[in-house]
């Protein structure tokens, strides 16, 4: 018996949305027998598990707070995935996006939440976007994979990061006595604190609402404009685009800049609507860049559908900050987040292909009736 | 040799493989119908039909890469079902395809035992002179001498088809299907390799011979099976038929076969000059070495010679894919510096491009973006930055309609058209806006009768318009019906200029093997 992974012949449409929502139950009942070894009751869990993340006072509050990061670092992979641009190096961007943003909030704390907000926005766009040209000029003019050199400055962003809260006496260090004492950023003033919008009972941060016109301007851009027009045509045959005589370099490097502002904003979001202050530890640990991929591809680049499962995985990780406690230990938690995630990943791949099980490879005689 | 028939006496023969009643489905078309198709062991057996006709889909189902939906396969009396083209081979069916499967840094020993697990008692370790010693023989056997010791890349495209053919010999494929293999080949190279296919059929083999030339398969084949809409429409004898009779099997009606046509175009100024071009090819050498020719408005320049003689580097220096080393390009009186394809648009060279799948458009969007894939920028279908959507499809529609593609859909992914829609989609855009200069390369390349038919319309028409065309092509059939003049090129050099009206097949072969210059 051999078991062959094929390519659909046809790809089934209906697969779109039967693939995920089967992959979840799956993901459930995977759960449901890890609850059970390690002693505990799946269905209080999952009960507790779903207010914590969309049903209880508030947590669909605290779930767009958690969703807004993410959508905006998927938002920013989707961009560039398009184009089949590899830029892994959201996290790095968002870093900058966050030390641009944290930088002027505090350099204009007198002025107005208005000004102080809309120079966050695009102190952070622009960080962002100049972290993310770095590989997007290596790309364009000397043809260096982009998702190494993307994937390199994460870490150098991380370094830069650090070392301007823990090992200088920088701009964005609290110079109080405490930030002395246990170096951390300045807070940043009131005026950068970005408000959030009611909506009945729930309280929209500002970031996600920044986020959803992300996405609708992502995708004029892509379906409605020469511009998006020439993008998908590189992405898709760069021969063809070489051919039609577009100018493919540009290109690179604009959509590279425009995923990292994208990731850049992401970062002056956490400091205004969730940090206000630089806080390096919490951002390397949230790891919103690398989730940001998982997002993209959850939702096929598709910008609207980016911002649809942002929000799912923003009410799972919700769920697993109420879940853990002293008989509820936060591996477990990591390891139903895994799950889910592993489920859905590997459905994707039942989209496209199918799954057959099939004799050893032999030639093998028909019996004749 | 010629067109001398051979015994068609096959039927009395044992049958070697026997193909009953296969039908396979594919979403929205039945690719093969109900076709029945017998071949004997000891004959070449060509398998005749236009694109689309189910040949593909047929060889594919006897090489184990499909399963036939209904219908029974059997080899030498035995039903059997192949799940994987390793079935097949171990059951000694070998197939040489279009496209060769060489790893191009391997020698040609490395290449013919790759995936060869025969001998998977003794793993991991080659026997290197074995495998000489057994490559050498089979080579002296059927006139394929070749080095095991070279490296593919180092092989002109007749050897790297000798690999393929040695490959499937030393698997002891009694059984082999050839894919179109004359596409790569001289008319002298492909005269060798019908005296080795007779050789072998000679000796017990069955070759399956797939061709749309009806010329070589009269030339080659004992017997022909005619595939018509993914049915079989007979096999007949080609001792028993004409060239004419076949065509009209193939397409169901009468046709011409390539013919010249006098047309009595009369040729205007000189719109496209090349002086001393030469330009580096992929790997850095010589491509083009000082080619110099000047098409005039009206005329059909064609440009034959073997494939890698630097066609493809003439076409894209032209066309502005490619940069100049030396030389100088006119367009319409505009100098031109290579490199740029946009300036090349601009100064009206259009371009049918020899890969029309991944150059001529970009196949995952859709018919209506790939026809304005050149002229989005203009103001008829983009205000400022943004696309007129509409408008996008409304010019996209009459195209559709004038050059009847089908399907008529203009939201369908370019690559589910077939060959020959996906070629008029290409043709249309490329006229539009009557340019000065067209270059086509290798325009009928795997399209069907009907569909090469239509394409020499167009070509012919767009001549009559006044457009200077430079035709690449490797069919000297098309070349010598369309063509005002020819250039021959060997070894990037432009080995002779011939009026195509009285140039014989014989003469443009000597020069397309470089062996004479008439210059």
């Amino acid at each position: 018996m051999t078991i062959r992974i094929e390519k659909r012949l046809a790809e089934r449409r209906s697969l779109l949305v039967i693939v995920p929502l089967v992959s979840l139950v799956v993901a459930h009942l995977a759960i449901a027998i890890l609850l059970v070894a390690t002693g505990h009751a799946p269905v209080t869990t999952f009960r507790k598990l779903f207010d914590a993340a969309y049903f209880a006072d508030g947590a669909l509050t605290t779930t767009l707070v958690s969703a807004t990061p993410l959508a905006f670092t998927g938002l920013a992979a989707a961009v560039a995935f398009r184009m089949r641009l590899f830029n892994i190096g959201g996290e790095g961007q968002l870093y900058f996006g966050a030390i641009g943003s944290a930088g002027v909030a505090i350099a204009l704390g007198g002025q107005s939440t208005v000004v102080v907000i809309a120079a966050m926005i695009a102190a952070g766009a622009a960080l962002g976007a100049a972290w993310g040209a770095i590989p997007g000029l290596l790309r364009a003019f000397l043809h260096t994979n982009e998702i190494i050199t993307s994937l390199m400055l994460n870490y150098v962003a991380a370094l830069v990061i650090n070392y301007l809260i823990f090992d200088s006496q920088s701009y964005w260090r609290d110079d109080s006595a405490t930030g002395q004492l246990f170096p951390q950023g300045k807070p940043l003033p009131e005026s950068a604190t970005w408000p959030t919008l009611g909506l009945g009972p729930i309280d929209v941060p500002f970031g996600f609402v920044v986020a959803l016109v992300v996405a609708v301007v992502a995708w004029l851009l892509y379906s409605r404009t020469r511009f998006g027009f020439e993008a998908q045509v590189i992405g898709d045959s760069p021969r063809a685009a070489r051919y039609a005589g577009m100018r493919t370099r540009r290109k690179i490097l604009a959509i590279m800049c425009l995923s990292g502002a994208i990731a850049g904003i992401g970062g002056a979001s956490q400091n205004g609507d969730f940090r206000h202050v630089l806080d390096p530890r919490g951002l390397q640990q949230a790891g919103y860049g690398y989730a940001g991929i998982v997002v993209a591809a959850l939702a096929r680049y598709n910008p609207f559908a980016v911002v649809l499962v942002a929000f799912l995985l923003g009410g799972l990780q919700n769920a697993g900050y109420a879940l853990q406690g002293a008989d509820f230990p936060s591996g477990l938690v990591g390891v139903m987040q895994g799950l889910v995630l592993f489920a859905m990943l590997g459905g994707e791949l039942l989209v496209r292909y199918r799954i057959r099980f099939s004799r050893p490879g032999q030639g093998t005689k028909v019996a004749q009736a | 040799m010629g067109n001398e028939p051979h015994s068609a006496t096959a039927t009395s023969l044992e049958v070697a493989v026997a193909l009953r009643g296969i039908t396979k489905r594919f979403p929205g078309v039945v690719a093969n119908d109900q076709v029945d198709f017998e071949a004997a062991v000891g004959e070449v057996h060509a398998l005749l039909g236009e694109n689309g006709a189910g040949k593909s889909t047929l060889s594919n189902i006897l090489t184990g890469l499909y399963r036939a939906d209904e219908g029974e396969l059997v080899l030498y009396g035995t039903p059997m079902q192949f799940a994987s083209p390793r079935a097949a081979l171990d059951a000694g069916v070998g197939m040489v395809h279009q496209h060769f499967r060489l790893v191009q840094p391997f020698t040609v020993a490395e290449n013919i035992v790759l995936g060869d697990h025969r001998d998977s008692g003794r793993a991991f370790v080659l026997d290197r002179d074995a495998i000489d010693r057994k490559v050498a023989e089979l080579g002296d056997r059927y006139g394929l001498q070749i080095d095991p010791e070279a490296r593919i890349w180092q092989l002109s495209v007749g050897e790297q088809q000798r690999v393929e053919i040695l490959k499937a010999l030393y698997r002891d494929a009694r059984i082999l299907i050839l894919d179109e293999p004359t596409a790569v080949l001289t008319p002298q190279e492909a005269e060798a390799l019908f005296e080795t296919l007779r050789s072998m059929a000679a000796e017990g083999r069955t070759v399956i011979f797939i061709s749309h030339k009806l010329h070589e398969v009269m030339a080659v084949a004992d017997r022909v099976t005619v595939l018509r809409g993914g049915k079989s429409i007979g096999t007949v004898a080609t001792a028993a038929t004409t060239r004419e009779a076949l065509a009209a099997l193939m397409v169901g009606r009468e046709v011409e076969t390539a013919r010249r046509v006098e047309h009595g175009r009369t040729f205007g100024e000189v719109c496209l000059a090349l002086a001393g071009i030469s330009a580096h090819g992929d790997r850095g050498v010589d491509a083009l070495r000082g080619v110099t020719l000047s098409v005039r408005s009206g005329e059909i320049y064609a440009i034959a010679g073997v494939a890698g003689n630097g066609q493809r580097e003439l076409a894209e220096v032209v066309t502005g894919m490619r940069p100049l080393a030396e030389g100088s390009l006119t367009v319409a009186g505009v100098p031109l510096h290579g490199g740029d394809p946009r300036a090349a648009i601009r100064a009206g060279v259009a371009h049918v491009p020899e890969d029309r799948l991944h150059t001529g458009v970009a196949p995952n969007l859709s018919v209506a973006s790939n026809v304005v894939l050149k002229s989005y920028r203009s103001s008829d279908v983009s205000a400022g930055p943004l696309l007129r959507l509409r408008r996008i499809r409304e010019r996209a529609a009459d195209l559709v309609k004038r050059y009847d593609v089908r399907p008529a859909g203009v939201g369908t992914p370019a690559r589910k058209l077939s060959g020959g829609n996906l070629q008029k989609v290409v043709l249309g855009r490329e006229f539009t806006g009557d340019p000065k200069v067209l270059v086509a390369a290798a325009p009928t390349r795997g399209l069907d009768v009907g569909a090469i038919e239509s394409v020499h319309a167009y070509l012919r028409e767009a001549a009559a318009g006044g457009t200077a065309i430079l035709l690449i092509s490797e069919d000297l059939d098309e070349v010598r019906a369309l063509a005002d003049r020819i250039g021959v090129m060997y070894e990037g050099m432009l080995v002779g200029e011939v009026d195509a009206a009285t140039a014989t097949v014989e003469e443009l072969g000597l020069l397309m093997a470089g062996s004479v210059s008439n210059g």
